[in-house]
């Protein structure tokens, strides 16, 4: 198993062998190249690396502007800056032109931790899913950001990578293959799913532990990708195990619940709960603290699968 | 370059024209903050800019952006007028399935280097394309077109700090200087002068000219590509309406079509057939 590790450090790390591989990727940052770990690329390349200043809203209209010039674009800060900050930019300039910029937004939810509910970004994935041809990654580990990464780079048009602070357990071994757009089914079982996206994969995954010792066998999905969303394993899960538990570090409200709520209401309706943050903002804490304290833990998935198993 | 400014006058007249007939057909748009801009945009599209219709991709073209999207029709009449699409598609103007939209947009029609209208982030793209240029050695050169009510979205002034940051003497922002925005003077909307030495604070090359003065517009132009290590901004005192003795310096004109009487009239004082 891959050694445990921020998905924003797999990041770096990918950033500086695409800096070799692909002359035409540049990359901005907007004054947090140490935190986002575009420093990375920047060591590499520094004459591709352009540092915009704490101006995200410039530095994601100037990503437009290099790549409607030929360049793959990839522009960093904090998701909440990005998503939140930046969001009509982005709508404008990079979505409805289908600019080829990569949205790279790292301390992305509650595990952002002792900074507190301001940069805590829990809307990123609905502000961004809802932009007419965005794709809306989110990696759950290491191995998987740098897989994802790489395929976003090489796709043409826009794409939204949620990344954390937090070092997580690796999930994937080295030679794990990932396709935008198809869900990963990272263990099997037939009573109900839980389909995870981003760190809660791995709170899924222990879930799943303890609830195979009390007897119930429990689906895991990794929902990489949240847009496009994989329907077909959706469906699948919810026609073979009945019972649908989605886990995600986001507010409840537009996240990984609702789009695959949006797909079982409509071909194939299951029970469901949905577990992420129940509107309400964060606070500051470690991340361990936090998503004891806001529900998100893998005891928290235990319990939601039981009820969701309730006749 | 010398400038042919009689022959310039004549095409900002042209394109005055159209910039009335597109407004009237659509029965809506912004025909005020067009006619402003008028002189300008003839300018780059007829003398300044190399740009090719046959070949509007080319790789070491000038690209121009308009900022301030929601005077297209001035650009889509240059860029008809230029041979980038029939000019007969003019009055098609926001109407459905036409290339010509309310605000630009790139997908749409050949020429328009980039989707505006959202003020302020036109400039921001600029910097973005002056910045690849730069790092490509293209010779291509980005301008763009500010509104001043424009000059009120902080994005401008991000935008406005880059340029001058990586130097991008390769950028020239001209800044249509009206004076009028929707709801009234600029001074009682929100006070934005003194545009010129704001710019000069963020570090440009600033040119003042007449906006309605061909051959000032053609030096000032001329000068901007001279001046090395920073970028220019050019500007430009306008007349909103300018052009048509009605609109003149009304900000009421800033978004509202002419009855079919008054196009006749306005087409007519600018020396048009109706």
């Amino acid at each position: 198993m891959a050694e445990k590790m921020a998905t924003r450090q797999a990041y770096g790390k990918v950033l500086a062998q695409l800096a070799e591989t692909n002359p035409n990727i540049v990359v901005l940052d907007a004054d947090l190249s140490g935190s986002t770990m575009t420093k990375e690329f920047a060591n590499v390349a520094p004459q591709r690396f352009f540092n915009m200043g704490i101006a995200e809203q410039n530095m994601y209209g100037a990503a437009a502007g290099l790549a409607h010039s030929g360049k793959v674009a990839i522009a960093s800060t904090f998701a909440m800056f990005a998503a939140g900050r930046a969001f009509e930019i982005i709508r404008n300039s990079i979505g409805y032109t289908h600019a080829n910029v990569k949205i790279c937004a790292t301390h992305a939810g509650l595990t952002v931790g002792e900074d507190g509910a301001s940069h805590q970004a829990i809307e990123d994935i609905a502000l961004m899913r809802t932009i007419p041809g965005m794709t809306v990654l989110n990696p759950a580990d290491g191995q998987s950001a740098m897989e994802l990464i790489r395929a976003a780079a090489e796709m043409d048009g826009p794409v939204y990578v949620r990344l954390g602070r937090a070092a997580v357990e690796g999930i994937y071994e080295a030679d794990a293959s990932f396709k935008i757009g198809k869900g990963i089914c990272v263990r099997d079982g037939s009573d109900a799913t839980i389909i995870a996206t981003g760190i809660m994969v791995g709170e899924a995954l222990k879930a799943a532990d303890q609830l195979c010792q009390a007897g119930i066998k429990v689906r895991v999905i990794d929902m990489h990708t949240i847009k496009p969303i994989d329907r077909e394993i959706i469906v699948r899960a919810a026609k073979e195990t009945g019972a649908i538990v989605t886990a995600e570090e986001h507010s409840i409200i537009g996240g990984l619940g609702s789009a695959v709520a949006e797909v079982t209401a409509q071909e194939c309706p299951v029970k469901m709960k949905m577990v992420g943050v129940r509107d309400t903002f964060g606070e500051s804490g470690t991340p361990a603290q936090l998503l004891k304290k806001y529900s998100l833990t893998a005891d928290d998935l235990c319990t939601a699968v039981r009820e969701v198993l309730q006749p | 370059m010398a400038c042919n400014c009689e022959l310039l006058a004549q095409k900002a007249a042209d394109i005055r024209v159209d910039i009335i007939r597109e407004v009237f057909s659509a029965a809506s748009g912004h025909p005020g903050g067009s006619l402003s801009a008028a002189d300008i945009v003839t300018v780059l599209y007829f003398h300044e800019m190399n740009i090719d219709p046959d070949d509007p991709k080319k790789a070491d073209r000038d690209k121009f952006v308009l900022s301030k999207g929601h005077a297209a029709p001035v650009m889509y009449a240059a860029l008809a007028e230029r041979g980038f699409f029939p000019k007969e598609e003019l009055t098609t103007l926001r109407k459905l399935g036409s290339r010509l939209q309310g605000h630009p947009s790139m997908k749409m029609l050949p020429g328009v280097e980039m989707s505006t209208g959202s003020l302020g982030q036109g400039i921001s793209v600029a910097v973005g394309m002056a910045l690849a240029n730069k790092l490509d050695g293209n010779a291509g050169r980005i301008y763009t077109l500010l509104g001043d009510g424009e000059c009120q979205e902080g994005l401008v002034w991000e935008a406005a700090m880059a340029a001058a940051h990586y130097k991008l003497d390769n950028l020239c922002a001209v800044l249509d200087w009206n004076g009028l925005q929707i709801d009234g003077k600029n001074e009682d909307v929100m006070t934005v002068a003194p545009l010129d030495e704001k710019f000069r604070a963020f570090g440009w090359n600033v040119i003042s000219i007449d906006g309605h003065d061909i051959a000032q517009i053609a030096e000032a132009f001329a000068q901007a590509r001279s001046c090395k290590q920073l970028p220019t901004l050019i500007l430009a005192k306008t007349h909103k309406g300018h052009g048509v003795s009605f609109m003149e310096d009304q900000a009421g004109w800033h978004g509202k079509a002419p009855s079919e009487e008054l196009a006749k009239q306005a087409v007519e004082e600018l020396g048009g057939e109706w």
